[in-house]
């Protein structure tokens, strides 16, 4: 996985966010309303996208893009 | 426990009640338009039934009883068991299935017992009332599932309110050595026993005066008190996604199947976000998994039954079909079963009046 890919695909699952607009450094609650509800949609996109589980702790202490794809990748590296 | 099969048994017909009054989620004022939108969108559920108070789960079961009794030509005196499976009963004590043995006027040789179960209710319902009819050889037997989950859901809780709906089923099962054997997957997590859970009210925490009737802030959009349903949306969800498809697969596995051998799979009825990425986990198409959720809610244990008469209810009583349906939720507790339906009773959803 690659950080380009990973954005175009958050890009695609939320209909708020323009393609393009997502960067590493966006900070979450700058570009779209990073609420539970949207938390939810992320945790399944990862879910069926990557085979990945987080925490709402862990998507809480997310900040930037970039956080949160290191997060799945590290995750995605664990599982083997 | 590793899956079971249940033999000799059939389901011969399965209808559903709702309440008279609908609830549209649009009208939802406690949130602003654009979460309203988003969250209606997210979870699926247009509208549901609400109960108004003084009607209970087993007036809705009742409703559904009485008219499967009438399209199969079955006599109450004929019914030797019942089970009510609810976690809304009409009182603490006695339990409700004995109320609806006397109202539909069965004879005292009924056996009557209820079971406390939510989301995984209708499969676990099934495997109990199907190994009783196997094992004792019980002719004809009633299975009644569901729930009035929206008098205990807070309305300024906008993890809960918008997702409930209220409901009530009955199933009718016959004995039947033809019948190709029902195969079970049930499972247990109690450790995420306060993933969804209405804390006050039974014996740990007493129902008191003071603290469980006062309503506390959760977070922003969430206020509930001590008998208000509580719902860990994260919890549920990753439990979910991960439990489900492992519970499935296996059951599969043992049974020598494939989901192409499978016509339709009923999940229970969560949310869309959960069902549907359930759907994408299992690689299935969209019509061969269905959805209630948008008119009906979340309605606990009449889910299943529920979606399979609003969603199939044509395809089950005209052809044989094999299906596969998995509850998940409350407990936490979660199973599936692959069972054969085979031209059954299946009347149009019963609405239930306001009296």
């Amino acid at each position: 996985m690659n950080i380009n890919d990973f954005i175009l695909k958050v890009e695609a699952e939320f209909e708020d966010l323009e393609p393009g607009s997502l960067t590493p450094e966006t900070i979450l609650k700058e570009a779209f309303t990073w609420d539970s509800v949207n938390a939810l949609i992320f945790l399944a996109h990862v879910n069926v996208e990557y085979d990945v589980e987080l925490s709402a702790n862990e998507l809480i202490e997310a900040n930037t893009i970039q956080d949160l794809y290191n997060l799945v990748e590290v995750k995605v590296i664990n599982k083997g | 426990m590793a899956t079971f099969s249940v033999p000799d048994i059939k389901i011969t017909g399965i209808a559903a009640c709702v309440p008279e009054d609908i609830y549209s989620n649009e009208n939802y004022d406690w949130i602003e338009e654009k979460e309203r939108k988003t969250l209606i969108k997210t979870i699926g559920v247009s509208q549901k039934r609400h109960a108004r108070l003084g009607t209970t789960t087993a007036d809705l079961c009742y409703d559904a009883g009485i008219e499967l009794l009438r399209l199969l030509e079955w006599n109450p005196t004929d019914i030797e068991l019942i089970i009510f499976v609810s976690q809304s009963r009409d009182y603490i004590i006695p339990a409700t299935a004995g109320l609806l043995q006397h109202k539909m006027g069965m004879t005292h040789q009924t056996i009557a017992f209820d079971i406390g179960l939510g989301c995984s209710g209708y499969v676990y319902g099934l495997s109990v009332i199907g190994s009783m009819m196997s094992t004792g050889k019980i002719k004809k037997a009633l299975l009644f599932t569901g729930d009035i989950s929206t008098l205990n859901t807070s309305f300024r809780d906008k993890s809960a309110f918008p997702l409930f709906g209220d409901a009530g089923t009955a199933t009718a099962i016959e004995l039947d050595s033809n019948a190709k054997p029902m195969a079970f997957n049930l499972q247990t997590d109690g450790s995420g026993y306060d993933a969804i859970i209405i804390p006050d009210g039974g014996i740990r925490n007493f129902a008191d005066k003071d603290t469980s009737f006062e309503y506390h802030k959760i977070s922003d959009g969430i206020y509930r008190n001590g008998f208000n349903i509580a719902l860990d949306g994260i919890k549920v969800f990753n439990f979910s996604l991960r439990e489900v498809k492992k519970n499935i697969n296996n059951l599969l596995a043992d049974s020598g199947l494939t989901l192409d051998q499978i016509d339709f799979i009923v999940l229970h009825q969560a949310n869309k976000l959960m069902n549907e990425t359930i759907r994408k986990q299992l690689k299935q198409p969209e019509e061969k998994v269905p959805l209630s959720l948008e008119e009906y809610g979340n309605t606990s244990s009449a889910s299943i039954p529920l979606t399979m008469v609003t969603q199939l209810g044509s395809e089950l009583e005209k052809s044989k079909k094999t299906l596969l349906l998995s509850g998940f939720g409350v407990g936490l507790s979660w199973g599936s079963v692959v069972l054969e339906i085979d031209h059954i009773q299946c009347p149009s959803i019963l609405i239930h009046p306001n009296s």
